[in-house]
């Protein structure tokens, strides 16, 4: 079995308008781990998450993904490995019925027509949708396009799982699926996010960012109930832990 | 209509293609190959050809019924298209002089028959290619254009501009009840605010290209879209191309109207 792990050594990265997203980031997640990614509007967690699929490469330093330096070369390889859940479904759904997103993976992965099928009801089993595979993605609700755009990326069947604010415009009820569903995935994930509270029931650990640099990093417990470096990254305590 | 009704109005033409008629269990490309014979046979009659033409309203007539489409959806879409092929004919009877004689005592000009042939046409080919896609989906159509042959190129180009329409035209319906909600009157409506809003769309429709070909890269994507083989063409398919194939070449090529005319003129008389 090999080690679906992540690791970032001294990561930076520029956008081509010179801005620095990312700024000397260094952290190793291992095996099963999961992560939650806190920090202001702007800290650098979307930028950091392109990374972890090499969609972005990093301008200097090394991103390290199951065992595989991330270059042009093992892009694929890589992509095969992580799978990326966006924060807007729209832009994860692009084929015209559910039946077909979900599959796009697997077909893209050169499996037979009913290898997909069987892995395409699977997924979609997982997210409880599979009554919405002959309908197209605009005629779903929000909370079942993520339903949907999470099943599209399970399909794959990736080693390490990661996700862009997935409980954005989920209603308490999905967004309560959404958690419980997370709780039972084996995979290594690492979660961004705003919502604390969702950061709190999924992961173990937790690792803040501020202006593009790792800030903290420990248990998410200690974490998420240190209120001064909350406030200092422009976060508070999650809701749950509010009540006096 | 405003924008809002509008969009909920495309949206209904593939809800549509959700019922389980006999229409809509067969192949798509079955479909496509006789709606497309049906067009260049309808298109191939001469310009003054009216009496000729009728027989084949046969075809739209039986595809709705069968297929429980609702005749005045279909109906209100081709009258709204109808002003292209009204303007594209409107000059004829002014132009096309010529008389030609109908019953004893009554002739017009040859530009008025040309000018209704051309309407009778365009209701014809608009409505049998709308009833295509309200039985089959768009989607149905796009995949027996690439079991056809069709360059999976463009194929996906079609698949995307399916895809992304509806959610272009919520981001614009957004904007548009944004704007009106702040206009309070008309000056918000000035066409400069219009240029803008165009060009705030053109921009975000760039970054979601952007994030969408993310999407796909993260799930695999080297540059061919891989289709699925579904269809699976059944006697039912075989049987209905070739009596729609055998009703099109009769009606092309016998005067039926004319040959129905004298036999009811024979029982009469």
């Amino acid at each position: 079995m090999s080690h679906h792990i992540v690791e970032f050594k001294n990561v930076s990265f520029l956008y081509p308008d010179g801005t620095e997203a990312l700024r000397d980031i260094s952290f190793r997640i291992t095996h099963g781990e999961s992560v939650g990614i806190i920090g202001a509007n702007g800290a650098g967690k979307s930028t950091l998450l392109l990374h972890i699929n090499g969609y972005l490469m990093p301008t200097s330093g090394t991103v390290n993904i199951g065992d595989l330096y991330l270059t042009r070369q093992t892009r694929q390889e890589i992509r095969r490995k992580v799978g990326v859940v966006f924060q807007n479904p729209d832009d994860q759904l692009f084929m015209p019925t559910v039946y077909e997103d979900v599959a796009f993976g697997p077909l893209n992965l050169g499996m037979d027509e009913t290898a997909v099928r069987e892995r395409v009801e699977y997924a979609l089993n997982l997210v409880s949708g599979l009554e919405l595979q002959n309908k197209p993605p605009h005629h779903l609700s929000c909370g079942q396009k993520s339903a949907v755009a999470i099943a599209s990326v399970i399909a794959v069947e990736p080693d390490i799982l990661a996700m862009d604010e997935p409980a954005a415009n989920l209603d308490p009820r999905s967004r309560r699926l959404l958690i419980n569903l997370l709780k039972t995935f084996e995979h290594s994930k690492i979660i961004a996010s705003h919502d604390l509270d969702l950061i709190m029931d999924v992961c173990h650990r937790c690792i803040v960012i501020k202006e593009g640099t790792v800030v903290a990093d420990g248990p998410v417990m200690e974490i998420l109930t240190n209120k001064k470096l909350l406030e200092e990254n422009h976060l508070e305590l999650p809701l749950s832990l509010q009540r006096r | 209509m405003t924008f809002d009704e509008k969009y909920y109005n495309i949206g209904f033409l593939d809800q549509l293609a959700y019922k389980n008629t006999f229409v809509h269990r067969l192949d798509p490309r079955a479909k496509l190959i006789v709606t497309l014979l049906f067009l260049f046979t309808v298109v191939s009659f001469s310009k003054y050809e009216i009496a000729a033409l009728l027989p084949f309203f046969l075809y739209p007539m039986l595809l709705m019924t069968i297929g429980e489409i609702p005749f005045m959806f279909i109906f209100k879409k081709v009258v709204f298209v109808s002003p292209f092929a009204v303007f594209i004919g409107i000059f004829n009877p002014l132009l096309d002089s010529g008389q030609v004689f109908i019953f004893s005592g009554l002739t017009i000009s040859a530009g008025w028959l040309s000018f209704f042939s051309i309407l009778i046409k365009f209701t014809l080919t608009v409505s049998t290619a709308l009833l295509l896609v309200a039985t089959t989906s768009f989607p149905g159509v796009c995949h027996a254009l690439r079991q056809l042959g069709v360059p999976s190129l463009f194929v996906s180009q079609l698949l995307f501009l399916y895809r992304y329409i509806f959610v272009l035209m919520e981001e614009t319906m957004c904007i548009v009840r944004a704007r009106n909600m702040r206009s309070y009157g008309e000056r918000g409506k000035d066409i400069r605010i219009f240029v803008r809003i165009v060009g705030i769309l053109f921009i975000r429709t760039v970054e979601r290209a952007e994030r969408i070909y993310y999407a796909m890269l993260s799930r695999g994507f080297q540059g061919d879209m891989p289709s699925l083989k579904r269809f699976h063409i059944k006697t039912g398919d075989i049987v209905f191309a070739l009596s729609v194939a055998v009703f099109l070449y009769f009606f092309r090529f016998y005067p039926a109207t004319q040959i129905l005319g004298r036999f009811v003129q024979g029982v009469f008389s």
